[in-house]
């Protein structure tokens, strides 16, 4: 058989070798199942055979779900009792079969089983895994809108309890060898080169019936509805789900309604309560979002899909950064980190060795915590160089600037690093929102020049803009991108434009939070709202902790640049009422939208003399769609600007760079999943309700009336 | 449709709700059995002639399981003819069972109920169901917007502004209240002292109150629900079904909320035709009575629409309204309803509440409303009605006329 091959030896032992064709992972497919359903049967009947190893001939022992193929055929599912029937069971059956066919069944657990590998190994009667690092077994489904479907949900909890198991599958936290043999998921962790052989022994020995199936099987810790505690348990982790998701992600309180109520049952009902939830998942547009942005998108882009070929990969071994900001340290720390030496200038010695201070200590703090090691620190710390003297730079193959958004400061910088730099070395900019071309205007080598948006913090945002202006080179582009794989983080490829995309994205949502004051929205409401809709904090929280202001002086120096071509923001005379008349300018100045006392946010009670309070019922869920759909429209008008030519780029850009809700899958997902006309036509109601600034451009009316969507349906299978 | 009418009304006093607590090593069999035996023995009652014994508990597992209605009526030796049923609909099941009882009466298919309630908090607490569905079903809770009762009444005090002085003076008004209705013998026609098997009197008082707890002393006292909400997390639940609400103010403490405590009360109703049978001579007719349900979240507003629910059908105002009893589970649930319905504090559980006196879940409703009939009697007034607040959103009213 092609994904599983067996061997039976002189004791009647069979191995089960799992090696699914055309996969570089173990995942479950059609083949591979119905191949393992063929020698259950096999080792069921043959009373030759005493038992079964199940082991990998891949590097891991299995990876689980086919995501890929679970995103392609979403389009293709419509009828509930169908998928249950076609999509959910069968694994679950052929897993349920395998532990009850009478003869024993070992894992023998050669490297990572996550997911449904897991749930294989689960179904078996014992568990032995390798001591090995990249040994590592969890059930991560949560994580991409599922939940566990091929029994994971049932027997991790009857095998180690309700409140261990719930965590591990609400978080998916990959386990060790030696944590899944501490936490009872597992029996035994041998050297490597023993693993068949221990599996081999228990089985010529070993008890081919499950604990949950014996009469006098006790839940551990208690089962749901049985013990107040594990009630309580219940009550706090719903609620907590309903928190934490704002009821936007399905998955984490199915998966608890799936452990809950299964828990009360034998197993074969508890497996089909698991199917029955895990369909409901599989058809809600949230799991495919979730999938086709966090892993297949994602995946693109880490991988560089759209990278100019036949460009050389270029091997970075110095970076230098200008400007010690935190942006700038933060680069220069991410770099280090990727192995490269690192020289960051400033203008004076004195400040560059402060800033290179601040990150030391900032390190000090991470150590106390005990989430980063003094070498680990100490090896960073030693590969930057802080310097004043762009002579520095003259080894560096790539040069990021992190000055101040000026751009006759910028202009200075590049014309002295360029006096020092390598020709063929690249130069890039960090800026936030400043057109990348006009900034290369003048600058020597305008083709080795780049825009590099990188987010704050550096070192825990994934996500880099990389902007192409008009002169920017493939090569350039191309060697870019491999810096930003070096750093271990996700680029996007964006075209230049003010704003590019994910700036010009949350300017709009900014905005639109600002202007609805003048509407007679309270701010809790509004913050509120943005929270329900999935924003991580409120959208006037948000600019409070940054200042009105900084906003105010990006949106004043926005209208000088486009001059005739302006358009006032809508919340643009909100920013210059707080700013220029109020005099509360943000939360540093100690007032804003809110005010603040001893360092807690309070609501100000004058601003109702200021705006006039809506009357009527809080319309939290209109507020929830304009602040989504205000973003996706400018996401829809930077793509027929050509501004980003992937949707699955704008997507990743956005969920990753600017906090768009995850669970819509971002921008150009929510609105395929909206519908595109009927997107549409809820922009033209609000344009007339609420202003032109949600008139649909004619080109989105047209793609509309055409009914094409941002991503191409998968060809029915 | 027949009249029905109050003709008596018994209820043990209140013992603190711990294993401290003078009725904690009493069981509820025993408390509600009593109350049944007093109101036989006070009414010198055939009880051949009850035609059903209706009681409340809101935890009805353990010693309180198993329809204690019925046991209680065996136990008390009463005819074997007399059945029993045990309701539960929180917080109001004391008065559900004198409004069923007199639902019984007025449609005629019954003569003489009693309804009345039970609950020992201190030996079967809180939970001890397990939550049931609505508590621990993951998706239960998560569809209903489960939050404790600690968060709505929060809840309450920060929609409407009551600040923590607003719910201290009230507290400290109810045990200055229930500490004068006790030194002025008001409830000496309701309670009965609970005795031991040899007779001694075990608790012939209120336990709950602290008639020398001063605004200063209430003012020390820390909120208890703030852990609750922001670390179990309900607080966002509360803001997402209240998001014009910016943060919840935490300002309930253990002094301005209703205590936990032990407790049995029965009350007795029937027809006009069956007193003049027995000799009874009826207190009070009752008029009308009415539940709702409200938003759960928020959870304790319900008294509002089932006051009004309860006045349309007795076709009244609340002008009529002489006198007002609405269990004080928390304070800002009081203070709700009288800013609602423009009660004044002079109109309302004049004689102190559960925040001084307690509230034992099942029983309490069947306590307040005698002790709303008590106080018309004292008072010569006419008119009463009596509420509470309810658990998953509800609330309950039943207005009462002195005879």
């Amino acid at each position: 058989m092609a994904d599983l091959h067996c061997s039976i030896d002189a004791d009647g032992v069979a191995l089960l070798t799992l090696d699914v064709a055309g996969k570089s992972a173990n995942v479950v497919t059609d083949s591979m199942r119905i191949a393992l359903a063929d020698a259950v049967e096999r080792i069921a009947a043959d009373p030759a055979i005493r038992g079964a190893v199940i082991t990998s001939a891949k590097n891991d022992f299995m990876a689980g779900g086919d995501i890929n193929a679970m995103i392609a055929f979403f389009d293709t599912l419509t009828d509930e009792q169908q998928v249950y029937r076609e999509i959910s069971r069968p694994f679950t059956e052929v897993l349920r079969r395998l532990e009850t066919c009478g003869k024993p069944f070992a894992a023998a657990i050669n490297g990572a089983a996550m997911g449904g590998g897991l749930e294989l190994a689960l179904a078996c009667h014992w568990r032995v895994a390798a001591d090995d690092p990249k040994v590592l077994m969890g059930l991560p489904e949560v994580g991409i809108g599922l939940m566990p479907g091929a029994g994971g949900s049932q027997r991790l909890p009857r095998l180690i309890g309700i409140q261990k198991a719930v965590p591990l599958m609400l978080q998916g936290r990959p386990q060790t060898a030696k944590q899944a043999l501490d936490l009872g998921i597992i029996h035994a962790v041998v050297l490597p080169p023993d693993l068949l052989s221990a599996a081999k022994h228990w089985v010529l020995q070993g008890d081919a019936v499950q604990p949950w199936d014996r009469k006098d099987f006790k839940f551990p810790g208690g089962a749901a509805f049985q013990r107040a505690e594990i009630g309580g348990f219940f009550n706090l982790a719903a609620t907590s789900a309903a928190g934490t998701t704002q009821r936007n992600q399905p998955a984490p309180v199915t998966l608890l309604s799936a452990v809950a109520r299964g828990s009360v049952v034998p197993m074969d009902a508890a497996l089909r309560i698991e199917s029955r939830l895990f369909t409901q998942l599989l058809m809600n547009p949230v799991a495919r979002n979730t999938m086709r942005t966090m892993f297949a998108s994602k995946g693109a882009c880490d991988k560089l899909a759209r990278r100019p070929k036949n460009v050389a990969p270029l091997a970075i071994k110095s970076v230098g950064v200008i400007g010690a900001g935190l942006m700038g340290m933060g680069i220069a720390q991410v770099s280090a980190q990727a192995g490269a030496t690192v020289v960051v200038i400033d203008a004076s010695q004195a400040q560059a060795e402060a800033a290179k201070q601040r990150l030391a200590d900032g390190f000090a703090k991470q150590i106390e915590k005990g989430r980063m090691k003094a070498d680990q620190a100490d090896a960073i710390l030693a590969k930057i160089e802080a310097a004043s003297d762009y002579a520095r730079l003259g080894d560096c193959d790539i040069v990021v600037e992190a000055v101040f958004e000026d751009r006759k400061l910028k202009r200075e910088v590049f014309a002295r690093a360029r006096a020092a730099m390598r020709l063929d070395a690249i130069l890039a900019s960090n800026t936030s929102s400043l057109p990348i071309s006009s900034l290369a205007e003048g600058v020597a080598a305008p083709e080795r020049f780049i825009g590099l948006h990188f987010f704050s913090p550096v070192d825990r945002m994934a996500l880099v803009e990389v902007i192409r202006g008009h002169a920017t080179s493939d090569a350039t582009l191309a060697q870019a991108l491999d810096y930003i794989k070096l750093l271990r983080k996700t680029p996007i490829i964006v075209n230049d434009s003010q704003g590019f995309f994910t700036t010009r994205v949350i300017s709009v949502y900014l905005s639109e939070a600002m202007g609805m004051l003048t509407e007679g929205l309270a701010p809790a409401l509004i913050d509120n709202a943005a929270r329900q809709a999935g924003f991580p904090v409120g959208p006037l929280a948000l600019i409070d902790d940054l200042t009105i202001e900084l906003g105010y002086h990006a949106s004043c120096q926005y209208r000088s640049d486009a001059g005739a071509a302006w358009v006032e923001p809508y919340g643009f005379r909100v920013q210059a009422k707080f700013c220029e008349e109020l005099g509360r300018k943000g939360r540093r100045y100690g007032s804003g939208f809110y005010d603040y006392v001893d360092g807690r946010r309070v609501a100000w009670k004058g601003l109702s003399e200021v705006y006039p309070p809506q009357a009527g019922p809080p319309a939290v869920e209109a507020i929830k769609s304009r602040l989504l759909y205000i973003q996706a429209l400018e996401a829809a008008r930077a793509f027929e600007e050509g501004v980003i030519s992937d949707p699955g780029e704008g997507d990743v850009g956005a969920v990753l760079g600017i906090g768009f809700p995850g669970y819509t899958g971002g921008p150009f997902s929510l609105i395929d999943t909206v519908g595109i006309a009927a997107f549409v036509a809820a922009c033209e109601h609000l344009a007339d309700r609420h202003g032109e600034r949600y008139r649909p451009s004619a080109w989105l009316r047209a793609r509309a009336a055409r009914g094409e969507a941002f991503y191409r349906r998968a060809a029915a299978a | 449709m027949t009249d029905a009418y109050i003709y008596d009304h018994v209820r043990t006093p209140r013992g603190r709700g711990r294993s401290s607590g003078s009725l904690h090593e009493v069981p509820p069999i025993e408390l509600i059995t009593q109350v049944l035996q007093a109101l036989q023995q006070r009414n010198a009652l055939d009880t051949s002639r009850v035609d059903d014994v209706v009681l409340g508990v809101v935890q009805p597992v353990g010693e309180q399981g198993c329809d204690i209605a019925r046991t209680a009526a065996l136990y008390a030796g009463w005819d074997h003819g007399v059945p029993g049923i045990q309701i539960n609909r929180f917080c109001s099941s004391g008065l559900d069972a004198v409004n069923l009882a007199a639902a019984q009466v007025m449609s005629g298919q019954a003569q003489l109920v009693v309804g009345g309630g039970v609950e020992s908090m201190s030996r079967v607490a809180m939970g001890a169901d397990g939550g049931g569905a609505w508590g621990s079903d993951p998706i239960v809770t998560y569809n209903t917007y489960f939050a404790p009762q600690g968060i709505g009444a929060d809840l309450i005090a920060t929609r409407w502004g009551y600040s923590r002085q607003d719910l201290d003076r009230y507290a400290h008004a109810s045990q200055q209240r229930a500490s004068r209705a006790w030194s002025e013998a008001r409830f000496a026609r309701s309670v009965l002292a609970v005795k031991d098997e040899l007779g001694f009197t075990l608790l012939d008082r209120d336990e709950h109150i602290r008639a020398e707890a001063t605004l200063a002393d209430l003012a020390v006292l820390k909120p208890a629900f703030t852990l609750m909400g922001e670390k179990g997390g309900y607080d966002a639940i509360a803001l997402q079904r209240y998001p014009d609400v910016f943060a919840i103010d935490h300002l309930h403490t253990a002094g301005n909320s209703s205590g936990i405590v032990d407790g049995a009360a029965g009350v007795l109703v029937g027809s006009r035709e069956i007193g003049e049978q027995l000799g009874l001579k009826p207190r009070a007719r009752i008029r009308a009575f009415a539940s709702v349900g409200s938003e759960p979240t928020i959870m304790m507003t319900g008294p509002q629409p089932a006051t009004e629910k309860a006045l349309r059908n007795a076709g009244m105002s609340v002008a009529d309204i002489d006198l007002f009893e609405l269990n004080e589970a928390f304070a800002s649930v009081v203070l709700r309803y009288m800013e609602a319905l423009a009660i004044p504090h002079e109109r309302i559980n004049v004689n102190g509440g559960a925040i001084a006196m307690g509230h034992p879940l099942g029983a309490t409703g069947a306590m307040i409303l005698g002790t709303v009939l008590d106080e018309l009697e004292r008072s010569g007034k006419g008119t009463a009605l009596a509420t509470l607040c309810v658990g998953q959103g509800m609330g309950c009213a039943t207005i009462i006329e002195r005879i």
